[in-house]
């Protein structure tokens, strides 16, 4: 198991976001999170990703344990050391890119694994080149952020997350920033990831998309888990009236 | 006494006026990172004492702190003042300057957005690796123009030594054209400070526009 979320936790004061939520996600795997705005699953990413941290609950990557919460229901969170060791497992990639400005899109690519990895420059530099030329981006290795399009940053940001060659790659509504003539590019990468095997969670409003790419569905309601499966089974006849009812405005 | 003479004579003077300049940005930049931390700290007693720190800097006369700064060590604890006047100078403008260049900085860094500590977190960046790659660099680009307007009203500071009786450009001219009943020091003074600053603001612009291949 590559990601393992128990009984998650969190609050904002005294607005709780995320009640009792648990799930997992196996190696190979594509999990798309869909639900209404406000639902949490930002939040749930951002507790996955150590950006939050949570009230309770537990958090293991590779059957490394990196919160778990004792009797007194208090969430306690590994040392330094172990949890930057464990952050070393996932990538994210924003709603909004966060591309560093100030650097070209092969610095950008190229910057964390020379600087935080200590890897070799001419090597990082080669792999770097090899995943713009994925994202079809090998001839832009020169510009800077600012001379891309909306759908360029975001490949340049997904080539970023997976310079350091991470376990598992989150993804929060990758592509809704963009205008809608550009998400195309973005999910035909991250569909091209899932054929590659890439275990990714995925936070989407493209319910297509999810249903295609998906190897498993969860829908979030209010900061819960209302249901998860199959793709098919969720968007092709949900027994749950919830979920339906979401579905249902969404195609309107 | 001839023009070339009085040039002369005045030289001296704006060998002082550029020390005064350069050992001001020498402390103040570098402090005024400091105190910017100070400011934006999570300690509320810290945060509130850099406040007025800064308020007083800012709200009294410059002219008045170099005073305190050179007579203070003397009526406060009866300190010998001889030979303390340029150090009291370089303190009184660097302490002065700070606190400018503080909420300078702590405008660019306050208009850096948030997302780029997130990404540069989940990439597994230090905090000091954070600030000085990611950070730093785009808030140097966003404050300098602030920072040049600060650095022209410098140069013309710099005649504040005269308080101090401090020989600088401005405190010679002064004496020259008393002494020489003449207006042409003056004059001098008034193409130093002017060309000085010329030279500031091309120099700052050159390094604007070298930043210029991003926004
Ligand atoms: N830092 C925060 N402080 C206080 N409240 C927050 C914070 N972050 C999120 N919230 C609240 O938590 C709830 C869940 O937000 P979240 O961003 O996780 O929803 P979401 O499912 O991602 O919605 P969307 O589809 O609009 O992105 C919302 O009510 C939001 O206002
Ligand atoms: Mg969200």
């Amino acid at each position: 198991m590559i990601l393992e979320m128990n009984s998650i936790q969190k609050s904002f004061g005294d607005l709780e976001v995320l009640k009792d939520i648990s799930f997992h996600v196996d190696e190979g795997e594509v999990v798309s999170i869909i639900g209404p705005s406000g639902s949490g699953k930002s939040t749930l990413l951002r507790c996955a990703t150590f950006l939050e941290t949570i009230n309770a609950g537990e958090i293991k990557y590779m059957d490394q344990t990196a919160v778990t919460t004792g009797d007194d229901g208090v969430a306690r969170y590994v040392g330094r050391n172990e949890l930057n060791q464990i952050k070393r497992y996932f990538g994210l990639v924003f709603q909004n890119f966060n591309l560093f400005p100030h650097y070209s899109v092969l610095k950008n690519i190229m910057d964390a694994p020379v600087t935080v990895q200590k890897r070799p420059v001419e090597e990082v530099r080669a792999e770097a080149m090899e995943l713009l030329r994925k994202m079809g981006l090998e001839t832009r290795a020169e510009a800077y952020p600012c001379q891309l399009s909306g759908g360029q940053k975001q490949r340049v940001a997904i080539a970023r997350a997976l310079a350091l060659k991470p376990n598992i790659l989150f993804f929060d509504e990758p592509t809704s920033a963009l205008d809608p003539e550009l998400t195309g590019e973005v999910l035909k990468v991250i569909r091209q990831l899932a054929e590659e095997k890439m275990t990714m969670v995925v936070v989407t409003h493209e319910m297509p998309f999810a249903r295609a790419v998906s190897s498993r569905v969860i829908f979030m309601d209010q900061g819960v888990i209302v249901e998860q499966g199959d793709p098919e089974a969720v968007f092709g006849d949900t027994q749950v009236e919830r979920t339906r009812q979401f579905l249902r405005n969404y195609q309107r | 006494m001839s023009f070339s003479t009085m040039l002369a004579s005045m030289g001296m003077g704006m060998l002082r006026s550029c020390l005064i300049f350069f050992l001001t940005l020498l402390f103040a930049l570098p402090l005024g990172m400091g105190v910017m931390f100070l400011r934006r700290s999570g300690n509320p007693v810290i945060r509130n004492i850099t406040k007025i720190y800064i308020a007083i800097m800012r709200g009294t006369p410059l002219m008045l702190q170099l005073l305190m700064w050179y007579f203070g060590p003397y009526y406060l604890f009866g300190m010998s003042i001889r030979g303390y006047r340029l150090p009291a100078i370089i303190i009184g403008f660097s302490v002065n300057y700070s606190a400018y260049f503080a909420e300078i900085y702590r405008g660019g860094i306050e208009s850096i957005d948030h997302g780029q500590y997130e990404a540069a977190e989940i990439l597994g960046y230090t905090k000091a690796q954070t600030f000085f790659k990611i950070i730093l660099p785009q808030v140097i680009k966003v404050i300098l123009p602030s920072v040049t307007n600060e650095v022209i009203t410098l140069v013309k500071d710099t005649s504040l030594a005269f308080t101090l009786a401090y020989n600088e450009m401005f405190s010679l001219a002064k004496q020259i054209a008393a002494s020489q009943t003449s207006f042409t020091p003056f004059i001098i003074a008034g193409v130093f400070y002017f060309i000085a600053n010329y030279v500031v603001a091309f120099v700052m612009e050159r390094i604007e526009k070298a930043l210029d291949y991003y926004h």
